[in-house]
């Protein structure tokens, strides 16, 4: 493997591929962050765990990526030589992690939204990201229930974690709006019945987390503005240093294995 | 090769391939937990389909590895093993004899119906040890994906509950 960056030919349903994948991956590596810092052993384990499920996700992707793009690209080179620049993923998967009530209340939201999209993506068009998102959907509704408790217990808790949790649902909140974006590469596959739109999924994630946010005794932040930008490429600073960690192996000896 | 001789080979590489155990919960073979899929002849050849439990189990690796090892003890060459998504694994694949092992085994063994989806409310499982209802749960994930760590109230013995998916 070579240490420069590759080019993908991103066709729309290479474009999409790559951009699930790298929620998933992105997502994922956050979790692993975790691991040896956990707050209790079980959570530790529970972090790991969701993270696995993720990373196995992206893994999935990105193979049919590749063979999509049928360019000599693979599972590794997609995640280990893409520049953030080159990454699609959505901006709330790459946020940090921030305390344990941060990363949990990131986890609510994006699960919430994974739970209902890959179960409508199970009636996809196509076979294989059908078989995707028949996986996805059964994790991600453990995802979402696992998140979601903590969300409650946190919320509910003591002032100090009341307060907490409150203001990274705030700091979160703006980047909440790009999930549901829908552009004329995905809007060609959507008529093609290949993938759904995401926009009507909103009404879902309203209620879960309206449900949730209200069991927790926090507020649902009324500010409609939604940061984006993440699908195109243009991300915040903290993707450029996550990519630095989870490359640095393969861009300093390429090809590395073990 | 006849009609006849590829039911032999087949029945012959299921034979083999059905043993091999998970490498994580080694009470449990493949076939037991719904992860051996088929066994077929293709062009003369053997082709064992399995399918995940988790998108991201690290075990398939292992498991194929071990299919490969099974066929060639039995005398059986060229055979491929083919990993399939579709259909999904569910807990309900799992057979009874294969419940009955989890549960010998300290695991208490999932419940029919597969995962459920509803947001709120817990589950009722039953203690592996001494099979009391009075259990609760420590911890939605465990030592693997497929298990939750609970305790039984009664018994006072923590247990692994084999996750419904």
């Amino acid at each position: 493997m070579a240490t420069t960056s590759i080019q993908v030919n991103e066709t729309p349903l290479v474009l999409y591929l790559l951009r699930r994948a790298d929620d998933a991956l992105i997502l994922g590596h956050r979790l692993s962050e975790w691991i040896g810092l956990g707050p209790i052993l079980e959570e530790e384990m529970a972090l790991g765990n969701i993270g696995l499920d993720l990373i196995g996700q992206a893994r999935s992707l990105y193979a049919y990526a590749a063979e999509a793009e049928a360019a000599g690209n693979d599972e590794d080179t997609f995640a280990y030589l893409r520049d953030a620049p080159q990454y699609r993923n959505l901006l709330l998967a790459e946020q940090p992690n921030g305390d344990f009530g941060q990363t949990m209340v990131r986890q609510l939201f994006y699960s919430a939204f994974a739970d209902p999209y890959w179960r409508a993506m199970t009636a996809s068009g196509d076979a294989t990201l059908a078989a995707v998102a028949a996986k996805s959907e059964k994790e991600s509704a453990y995802h979402l229930r696992h998140s979601s408790e903590w969300v409650i217990r946190l919320g509910d808790g003591t002032q100090e974690s009341h307060a907490r949790v409150q203001e990274a649902v705030d700091v979160l909140w703006p980047y909440t709006g790009e999930m549901f974006e829908c552009d004329a590469a995905e809007r060609t596959l959507a008529d093609g019945r290949t993938v759904i739109d995401p926009a009507p999924l909103r009404d879902a994630w309203d209620g879960t987390i309206g449900a949730v946010l209200s069991r927790a005794t926090l507020t649902l932040p009324q500010n409609g503005w939604m940061q984006s930008g993440g699908r195109t490429g243009r991300h915040s600073e903290h993707l450029g240093h996550l990519l630095s960690t989870m490359q640095h192996v393969q861009r300093t000896y390429p090809g590395a294995a073990w | 090769m006849t009609p006849a001789d590829a039911e032999a080979l087949r029945l012959r590489a299921l034979q083999a391939v059905k043993g091999v155990c998970d490498p994580e919960i080694p009470v449990l073979t493949i076939a037991d937990l719904g992860v051996l899929r088929d066994v077929a002849i293709r062009d003369g050849r053997v082709e064992v389909t399995i399918t995940p439990t988790y998108s991201g189990c690290p075990a398939m690796n292992m498991i194929q590895f071990e299919i490969e090892m099974a066929l060639d003890r039995a005398g059986i060459g060229g055979g491929q093993v083919r990993t399939v998504l579709s259909p999904a694994w569910t807990t309900d694949w799992m057979t009874e004899d294969g419940r009955r092992k989890l549960r010998e085994y300290g695991v208490s063994p999932p419940k029919p119906g597969g995962g459920r989806r509803e947001l709120f409310g817990v589950e009722e499982v039953e203690c592996p040890h001494c099979g009391s209802a009075n259990t609760r749960v420590l911890s939605e994930f465990g030592s693997t994906s497929c298990k939750a760590l609970w305790r039984c109230e009664d018994c006072r013995e923590p247990f692994d509950y084999f996750k419904c998916h």
